[in-house]
């Protein structure tokens, strides 16, 4: 008996842990919102980031793009071709990329490069009292530290998916043209044919929620991080893990709003 | 004490995960003194200051600035109060993305008291205070040795002329003769500019440089307060151990086993 109350009660502490966290994660959230309409404003830090986010993630995300356009087409040409169904590849690799695999691929690989990122410099800000210092220096540090990072993750990641979609389909049309056989004329008019702007939309969407939990959990990672060196590394691991799992999970959720049934 | 102390601690406590650093601390510090508070490591002197500064939210006791209890004040009058103060880390805690100049007049440039054109000069002006060149100022933190950073932290600390200012161990991590350097800059720029000075270290010869008065902290309160020039010869049993640094006497390291 006293070991199901044991384990009774590490249930109860651990779920109780898991809200305060979520608690404090969505004042964190709200806070550094709240400094986005709240001036001063940083325009500086915000091109910086956007800098970061935007220019600095295209190389990887264009080729994560591109060899994921690539290998859909191949995948979905040797399903295909067993029910004659080949005239359907460019179909099925637009629709994938543009509602799911641009987002979700370009926001796992953004959540690595970018979340990673922004924990390790605020961290090590936090562990070597400059956020300390900024308070000292009358500068709210949400404000200058959250606020343009949250602003750059919302705007730069619908701009990334916009060129993740267009290589993502490109992809396809190299690997069906020089290898699967259609015609490039045909490839992209049925590409152009099936693509709705529904789906864009929703994947531009489903971006903007991606770049702002990118940057809010490397934002909060960094921030809370405690320790020195060893804290600082388990708060960009953290803040990596929590991301990625945070898109996979939001992309089921945002996925059921627009297309439930 | 003629009139209300510039800064005045009553009964500040503080605990941290049921551990108690500050235990009611009572401090005085009148305007215009240099006042050093000693302490060995974690008796609450960093705790202390923080608390003041605003950096950590006390658990009880009041802080008063000017006669004002700054722990019932709002955050924008105690962004007011912060306009005043200056602060010198131990590590210096220079931000390691801007370059030197933006570092020094980094308060001015944020308030928008200067703009970047300006700001370069200004820092240059301030830099020389300090002793150092203006072409330091186009350096990143991180190219600087340690007395050039506690240099570039003691401009950024006074560069918006401040009424207030606090130093963390000044001299930590410097030859003697580099702390004393710094300690004389301290002297001069808080002459200077007529501020309160607050500091905080271990370092005997250093309080005995730049303080006129010292109090010492231990356990968590303050056990004495007098004259810098006297520590050694206080006729407190703890404050001349300490200040001799002698392994006897009532003070005993807390080692584990």
């Amino acid at each position: 008996m006293q070991h199901l109350l044991n384990f009774v009660a590490l249930v109860g502490r651990l779920v109780l842990a898991g809200c305060r966290q979520v608690g404090a994660i969505t004042l964190f959230a709200l806070e550094g919102l709240s400094h986005l309409v709240r001036p001063p404003f940083y325009p500086r830090l915000l091109g910086r980031a956007f800098l970061e986010i935007a220019y600095f993630s295209l190389p990887v995300v264009a080729l994560t793009a591109v060899f994921t356009g690539m290998v859909l087409a191949l995948q979905s040409y040797s399903g295909f071709s067993r029910f004659g169904a080949e005239s359907a590849i460019a179909n099925v690799v637009v629709l994938s990329i543009t509602r799911e695999l641009g987002p979700v691929l370009a926001g796992l690989m953004v959540a690595g490069r970018i979340g990673a990122a922004f924990a390790a410099e605020i961290g090590t800000m936090r562990v070597t009292d400059q956020i300390d210092a900024l308070t000292t220096l009358s500068t709210n540090p949400m404000k200058y530290l959250v606020a343009p990072r949250l602003a750059a993750g919302i705007v730069a990641m619908p701009l990334l998916v916009v060129v993740a979609d267009i290589l993502g389909v490109m992809g396809g049309w190299l690997i069906g043209t020089t290898k699967l056989g259609f015609t490039s004329a045909s490839y992209l008019t049925s590409t152009l044919n099936f693509m709705q702007t529904g789906d864009v939309v929703s994947g531009l969407v489903k971006a903007a929620v991606f770049g702002f939990v990118i940057a809010l959990m490397g934002c909060w990672s960094g921030y809370t991080s405690r320790g020195g060196a060893q804290g600082v590394g388990a708060a960009t691991t953290g803040a990596v893990v929590a991301a990625s799992i945070l898109i996979l999970a939001l992309d089921y959720v945002l996925t059921a709003m627009f297309f439930g049934v | 004490m003629n009139g209300s102390p510039k800064i005045r601690l009553r009964g500040l406590t503080k605990r941290f995960n049921g551990k108690t650093v500050l235990d009611g601390v009572d401090l005085d510090v009148a305007a215009g003194e240099g006042m050093v508070i000693l302490g060995g490591s974690g008796s609450g002197k960093s705790v202390t200051i923080k608390c003041i500064l605003g950096l950590i939210q006390p658990d009880a006791g009041t802080i008063e600035i000017d006669g004002h209890n700054v722990l019932a004040m709002s955050r924008r009058e105690r962004e007011a109060i912060n306009d005043r103060i200056g602060m010198l880390f131990q590590n210096a805690a220079l931000f390691d993305s801007l370059p030197v100049w933006e570092n020094v007049c980094f308060k001015l440039l944020a308030q928008k008291r200067i703009n970047r054109a300006k700001a370069r000069d200004k820092a240059a002006e301030i830099l020389a205070q300090v002793g150092l060149a203006a072409s330091v100022g186009d350096l990143s933190p991180a190219e600087l040795s340690g007395g050039m950073q506690k240099r570039v932290g003691l401009a950024r600390a006074i560069a918006a002329e401040p009424d207030i200012i606090f130093f963390d161990e000044p001299t930590t991590g410097l030859d003697p003769i580099m702390g004393a350097v710094i300690d004389g800059l301290i002297v001069d720029v808080v002459q200077r500019l007529g501020a309160t000075a607050v500091s905080i270290t271990h370092d005997m010869a250093s309080a005995r440089r730049i303080g006129t008065t010292a109090a010492m902290i231990h356990k968590g309160r303050i056990i004495w307060t007098g004259p810098a020039a006297n520590l050694g010869e206080t006729g407190n049993p703890m404050v001349d151990q300490f200040a001799r640094g002698e392994r006897e006497g009532p003070i005993q390291m807390e080692l584990r086993k």
